[in-house]
C-alpha cells in the first residue's frame, strides 16, 4: 500500500485546490465561479440518481480501452524486444504512426466506425497503445543477456523465456507506461463523450454548461477529475506491489 | 566424460570472422574438476558457453558423455561471475528455478533444505538479490546449481567479483560441497591462486584466440595448509611462466 506521506501529500494538494477556489469565488462573484461548498452539496445531492451511471460510463470506457491497449499492445512490444526481426518489421511502423496527433483521425475513424461506443474505444486504444507497445520493448530490450544465459543452459523452452523473464521484467514498465498514457486517455475520453452519446462525464459536462447549471458543471469536473486521481493511485499501488524487487 | 575435439569458435563483426577458439582438444572425465585460466579475452568464457548449449555455432565436436550438448536433456549448472540470478524472484524462487524448468518438484525437499542451510540461506528465502550481499547472492547460484544435482558443472569466474575473504569463504564451501556431490567441474579463472586451489588439473589457456597451451597435474590439490607450502609456490611459478610465453 501506499505511504501515510502519499496521503497527507494528496489532503494538502486538495486543501489548496479548496482554498484557492474559494478565494476565486469570493473575489470575483460571478455565477461562472460558484463556491466549492456549493458544489459539492449540489454534487451530493445529484451524484446517486443524476451522476452515477455517466461516472461508470466513463469508467468502463477507460478501463475497457486500456485493458484493449494492454491486451494488444504488450504482447507486440514483447515480440518486438525479443525477435530482431519482429522488431525490424514493427518499429518504423509504430514510429511512423506514434508522432500523430492522434485526435486527428477522429473524423476518419467516425467515419469509418460510426459514433457510437466502437469509436470512443478505438480513440483511446490509439492514443494509449503506442506508449505502451515501445515501453514493453525496450524493457526486453534492456533485460541482461546474462540472465537469459543462466535459464538457457537449464534447458529452458521459449515458452519459458516469456514467463519466467520476459513477462516479469517487462510488467513494472508496463505499468509506468500505462499511467502515462492514462492522462492523455481521459482527456480524450472527454472529448470522445461531447458527441454521439447520452452518457459519460463528458455528455454530462457538456449538457449542464448548454444548460448554463454550472453547480452540475463543476460537479463533474470534480467528478471527473476525483476518477482519474483513483485510477492513478490504482496503478500507483498495483505497481509497488509488482516491482517490490527493484 | 566431456570430450572436445578441435574445437574453434569465431564471432562475427560487422561480417569479419574473428576467432575466439582455436582447435581445442581436451577430455574431462566424469567427477572431475578441472581450473581453466588465461589472460582475460583469450575465449575461455566462449568455451564455457559451448559447453552449456548457449553457443550453438562452432566447429569441431563436443560431447557429453558421448552426446551432443543439450541443455533440454542434460543438467548443466552454470555459475556466472554476476551470479545471473533473475532480480524479480526471491531466494526461495531462484532457488527453485532450475528444478521448476526441469519439472522435477515443486517444492523443496530435504536434500535441498540441507544445500541452503550448509550455504548459509536457509533464513533469506523471502529477501530479493538486491538486499543481498555478493557473497550471499553468490551462494544463492551455487544453491540453485548444486540442487539441480547436475551432471556438468560450469562456472565463469564465479568469485571474482567478491572481496578477498569472502571469495575465500565461499572457495572453501564449494569446495566441500563439491566433495559430497562429486560432479564433473570446469571452473574458469583468471586467477592462479584460485586455479591452484579449487582444480585436480589446471588447463592453461593461450591469449586470444584461445588455445590450450598446457594441462598441469595440479599436486596441491585438496592439500591441507596449501598456500604456505613449497609446492604451490612452485606450481604457481610454473603457470605464471607458461602464460608469460603465451
Amino acid at each position: 500500500m501506499l505511504s501515510n506521506r502519499f496521503w497527507r501529500g494528496a489532503t494538502y494538494g486538495l486543501l489548496l485546490v479548496i482554498i484557492i477556489w474559494q478565494a476565486l469565488a469570493w473575489l470575483l462573484k460571478i455565477p461562472i465561479i460558484p463556491p466549492p461548498l456549493a458544489v459539492l452539496t449540489n454534487l451530493i445531492e445529484i451524484f446517486a440518481d443524476k451522476m452515477g451511471l455517466h461516472l461508470l460510463y466513463s469508467l468502463g470506457r477507460i478501463i475497457a480501452g486500456i485493458s484493449i491497449a494492454i491486451l494488444i499492445g504488450v504482447p507486440t512490444g514483447l515480440l518486438m524486444g525479443y525477435f530482431e526481426r519482429i522488431d525490424k518489421v514493427l518499429s518504423p511502423l509504430v514510429y511512423f504512426t506514434y508522432p500523430i496527433p492522434k485526435i486527428a483521425l477522429l473524423p476518419i475513424i467516425m467515419l469509418l466506425f460510426g459514433l457510437g461506443e466502437g469509436s470512443k474505444l478505438i480513440m483511446i486504444v490509439l492514443i494509449v497503445i503506442f506508449q505502451i507497445i515501445i515501453t514493453s520493448r525496450d524493457a526486453v530490450k534492456a533485460i541482461p543477456q546474462d540472465i537469459f544465459r543462466s535459464l538457457q543452459s537449464l534447458g529452458a523452452g521459449r515458452l519459458q523465456m516469456f514467463t519466467e523473464i520476459i513477462i516479469p521484467a517487462s510488467l513494472a514498465d508496463v505499468l509506468t507506461a500505462t499511467r502515462l498514457a492514462l492522462g492523455t486517455a481521459v482527456s480524450i475520453l472527454f472529448f470522445t463523450e461531447t458527441f454521439g452519446t447520452e452518457y459519460g462525464m463528458g455528455y454530462f459536462i457538456m449538457d449542464a454548461w448548454m444548460r448554463v447549471n454550472y453547480l452540475d458543471m463543476y460537479g463533474g469536473i470534480v467528478i471527473l477529475s476525483l476518477m482519474g486521481f483513483v485510477l492513478f493511485t490504482v496503478i500507483d499501488i498495483t505497481e509497488k506491489r509488482v516491482s517490490a524487487w527493484r | 566424460m566431456i570430450e572436445v575435439k578441435d574445437l574453434t569458435v569465431h564471432y562475427y563483426r560487422e561480417k569479419e570472422a574473428i576467432p575466439a577458439l582455436r582447435q581445442v582438444n581436451i577430455n574431462i572425465g566424469t567427477g572431475d574438476i578441472y581450473t581453466f585460466i588465461g589472460p582475460s579475452g583469450c575465449g575461455k568464457s566462449t568455451f564455457l558457453y559451448v559447453l552449456s548449449g548457449i553457443l550453438k555455432d562452432y566447429e569441431g565436436s563436443v560431447r557429453i558423455d558421448g552426446r551432443p550438448v543439450d541443455p533440454k536433456s542434460q543438467r548443466i549448472g552454470l555459475i556466472l561471475q554476476n551470479y545471473g540470478l533473475l532480480p524479480w524472484k526471491n531466494v526461495y524462487a531462484n532457488t527453485m528455478l532450475g528444478l521448476k524448468i526441469k519439472n522435477d518438484q515443486k517444492f523443496l525437499d530435504d536434500h535441498c533444505h540441507a544445500l541452503l542451510k550448509q550455504l548459509g540461506i536457509d533464513h533469506l528465502l523471502d529477501r530479493f538479490p538486491k538486499e543481498l550481499s555478493g557473497g550471499q547472492q553468490q551462494r544463492v547460484a551455487i544453491a540453485r546449481a548444486f540442487m539441480l544435482k547436475p551432471d556438468l558443472l560450469l562456472m565463469d569466474e564465479p568469485f571474482s567479483a567478491l572481496d578477498a575473504i569472502t571469495r575465500e569463504e565461499l572457495q572453501e564451501v564449494f569446495l566441500n560441497l563439491w566433495k559430497e556431490n562429486n560432479v564433473t567441474t570446469v571452473f574458469i579463472t583468471h586467477s592462479v591462486d584460485e586455479a591452484l586451489y579449487l582444480g585436480s588439473k589446471i588447463v592453461v589457456f593461450s591469449p586470444s584466440p584461445g588455445r590450450i597451451l598446457d594441462v598441469l597435474d595440479n599436486p596441491c590439490f585438496q592439500m591441507e595448509n596449501l598456500r604456505s607450502s613449497e609446492k604451490y609456490y612452485d606450481m604457481s611459478m610454473r603457470i605464471r611462466k607458461i602464460l608469460n610465453k603465451g
